[in-house]
């Protein structure tokens, strides 16, 4: 295995962060800052090397002079079921995803299945027909994986993690250090369905409407971009836990740039910008599953987006705003009446256990 | 949405805005205290300040009930929290708040049993689902969450319900204005009123303000134009020299309040003589506290509660921000040692406390010195 090139640090040295908490807490599993800290100042400075320094969504490995892309992930959503998906197509769609917005074509897929004694075999079963049906989707092959049993009381039904592999698209380079001010921000869709659907079905909060979690694969929209404006294409993310807000912010953070949000062209459906008004959530804090973010160079902005809105389930697809120089490392929103604000990474954990 | 969308209306709002920029005296100061800390959190979350003149200066008031609670009440509810069968629920606001040994979600990883309700009847859910356990609700808030505690006791009392408590922390939002108004430090001109608060207690309460203190204010709406609204009602009565009770939010709050919830307050709580708040030390009458019917419900006569008084720690000046005698960057803490993640005092854990809208919505972006974006 050769070692792929090393990133091009051109952007300011970040302070080294350090890990102080003295216990593992829900919140260091939510995908905002606390997240990042757990990875950055313990995880990634006991295990890292320089494959793992860009803490991407995959890695890339150069093998016989094929460019390969591998990811892992891991899902412990409560309930296993819910309205528009259940644990396994999240496992198969989230998997994918990550290799998707790393432009890599997806190929194949390891799964492992941590099962709680005591769970119906129908429950197992029908968990199974999903993860087949959506790999069929996706176009990827489950090619392998492992089983476990744990003691009744031990893992909530099912815990299901992957491994996936994918083929790194040669157009395309991918970085936040490539990313320049004047770029456009492209999202694909409404956000917030997958995050709040989950917090609705668990029944906690006496709420209802009619939403579905968004879980699909993005790649067929990756693709419709890469075939069109793969050299204008910076970088992509999927903004799961800790929503568009953290993914953005990360981006800023690690570009050095600012980022400036049009506050009032981002979609958001009607059900889950209802059910935040009244839980004091920010749509822009809440999980997706089948959403991601592209930053596109400005001159090829416009046919990226109707190349999105081309691909069936891309209608919605939008320009939501633009990096600029500053301020820098920071998200704003700016409102058409003048007020702006910042935009800030999820703190804490509103949602716990949602993929 | 109905009733959010058109008091967010981008032509409104500039109008609105416009119309505080051609009221506001040019050779006059105004300082307008927002009592409540959800229209703290609106005013940084549109950034309604950018939108204002510079003489028109918002103070954040003393509504946040997690800013005002001091230490030791938390210390006092995380004490039950590790009793042995002691189930501790909360609203979210109170999982992030410091106390002396950490906040209750540390308590949580250190292994004590503590859940996160929306509700406290999802509380009283909880006690008659784990009938081997004692279940404690943490009350908090003013009189706008303490009607559905009352309700919740009402419940339990009808339900013969022996696994509940409540630990009751809810205050009074009056004595705390009066407060302010007696106190030297604060020179205000008006007074933002509290919406979510006056849905209970009407707009009768406030009258005093106007009448005997010479204060206009304007019970408000959450949404920027009700803001900007108040706004212009508020420098209205100021530039005729009136003071006046005026209700901007009346699609929600009727003038006499809600008097099923008033009455429910009544059969269930009464006054304690004295409370301790943040910032503004004691207040009399300024707390609610169980009547002797519901002593059965009331975590501070069924268990041994320390009754602990603690200090702030020493660098944090959470008192200054609260009483609006410094901004929230004005902390010597603020951003560097005090940070949403890492809170040392308690207005910077509430989102509706002035440090915390302060920190995520504005710091970054007045830090880099760009507030025009």
């Amino acid at each position: 295995m050769k070692i792929a090139e090393a990133p091009v640090d051109n952007a300011p040295a970040l302070p080294r962060v350090r890990f102080r908490d003295a216990r593992i807490e829900m919140s260091h599993g939510a995908g905002g800052k606390a997240s990042r800290r757990l990875i950055e100042g313990l995880i990634a400075p006991l295990l890292g090397g320089p494959l793992l320094a860009p803490l991407a969504d995959a890695a890339f490995l150069e093998v016989d002079g094929a460019r390969l892309a591998l990811t892992a992930d891991s899902f412990v959503v409560r309930p296993l079921r819910f309205p528009g998906g259940s644990i396994g197509e999240l496992a198969v769609n989230g998997t994918v995803n990550d290799l998707a917005v790393s432009a890599a074509q997806p190929l194949a897929l390891l799964l492992t299945f941590v099962i709680e004694e005591g769970i119906a075999t129908e429950t197992l079963e029908a968990e199974l027909r999903a993860i087949a049906e959506a790999a069929r989707r996706a176009g990827v092959e489950i090619v392998g994986g492992d089983t476990k049993v744990v003691e009744h009381g031990k893992a909530d039904g099912l815990y299901v993690t992957t491994a996936g592999l994918g083929r790194a698209d040669l157009r395309a380079r991918l970085s936040p250090r490539s990313v320049r001010p004047g770029d456009q921000v492209l999202l694909s869709g409404p956000i917030g369905d997958h995050g709040i659907t989950i917090l609705l079905a668990r029944g906690e909060i006496d709420l209802e409407a009619d939403l579905r979690s968004d879980t699909r694969s993005v790649y067929p929209f990756v693709e419709a971009i890469l075939g069109v404006a793969a050299s204008g294409l910076r970088w992509m993310r999927d903004p799961t836990r800790g929503g568009v807000a953290t993914a953005l912010n990360e981006l800023a953070r690690d570009s050095g740039l600012g980022i400036v949000l049009h506050e009032e062209e981002i979609p958001v459906r009607e059900a889950v910008r209802g059910a935040c008004e009244l839980l004091g959530l920010d749509p822009l804090h809440i999980a997706n599953e089948g959403q991601f973010l592209a930053v596109v160079a400005p001159e090829l902005a416009e046919a990226a987006l109707a190349a999105v809105r081309a691909v069936p389930g891309g209608g919605e697809a939008v320009i939501i705003g633009e990096v600029r120089e500053q301020p820098a490392r920071t998200v704003l929103a700016a409102a058409s009446y003048g007020g702006t604000r910042v935009v800030d990474m999820l703190v804490g954990d509103p949602l716990p256990r949602i993929c | 949405m109905k009733y959010v969308d058109e008091f967010r209306d981008p032509r409104l709002i500039r109008q609105a805005a416009d119309e505080v920029r051609r009221l506001a005296r040019p050779d006059r100061h105004y300082r307008i205290m927002e009592v409540c800390g959800g229209h703290t959190h609106a005013i940084y979350r549109f950034g309604l300040e950018g939108l204002l003149p510079g003489n028109v200066e918002l103070i954040h008031g003393p509504g946040c009930p997690v800013c005002v609670l001091p230490m030791g009440r938390t210390d006092d509810g995380l004490a039950l929290a590790e009793l042995p069968g002691v189930v501790f629920t909360a609203f979210g606001d109170v999982m992030r708040v410091p106390g002396t040994k950490g906040s209750p979600l540390e308590h949580k990883a250190r292994g004590a049993e503590i859940r996160m309700v929306y509700s406290p009847l999802d509380a009283l859910k909880l006690a008659q689902g784990h009938p081997g356990k004692h279940v404690v609700f943490f009350a908090i808030g003013f009189e706008t969450t303490a009607p559905s505690t009352a309700l919740t006791l009402l419940k339990a009392r009808q339900l013969g319900l022996g696994n509940f408590s409540v630990f009751c922390n809810h205050v009074t939002i009056i004595p705390a204005i009066r407060a302010i108004l007696d106190s030297p430090d604060m020179r205000l001109d008006a007074f933002v009123g509290p919406g979510h608060v006056s849905t209970v207690i009407g707009c009768r309460p406030y009258e005093f303000i106007a009448q005997d203190y010479g204060k206009p204010i304007v019970v408000s709406g959450f949404e920027p134009l009700d803001v900007l609204q108040s706004l212009v009602m508020i420098l209205r009565q100021l530039a005729d020299g009136r003071s006046e009770v005026e209700n901007q939010y009346a699609r929600v709050v009727p003038w006499e309040g809600n008097l099923p919830a008033l009455r429910a307050l009544e059969e269930v709580f009464e006054l304690r003589p004295y409370f301790e708040w943040r910032g503004l030390g004691f207040i009399s009458q300024s707390a609610l506290k169980l009547r002797d019917e519901f002593a059965e419900w009331d975590s501070e006569r069924r268990f041994d509660v320390p009754g602990i008084r603690v200090t702030d720690p020493k660098a944090a000046q959470c008192g200054e921000v609260l009483k609006g005698v410094l901004k929230p960057p004005q902390c010597k803490l603020f951003g560097t040692e005090c940070t949403p993640e890492r809170p040392v005092g308690a207005l910077m854990v509430s989102s509706e406390g002035a440090c915390a809208a302060y920190y995520h919505y504005v710091h970054r972006m007045a830090a880099a010195g760009s507030l025009e974006g």
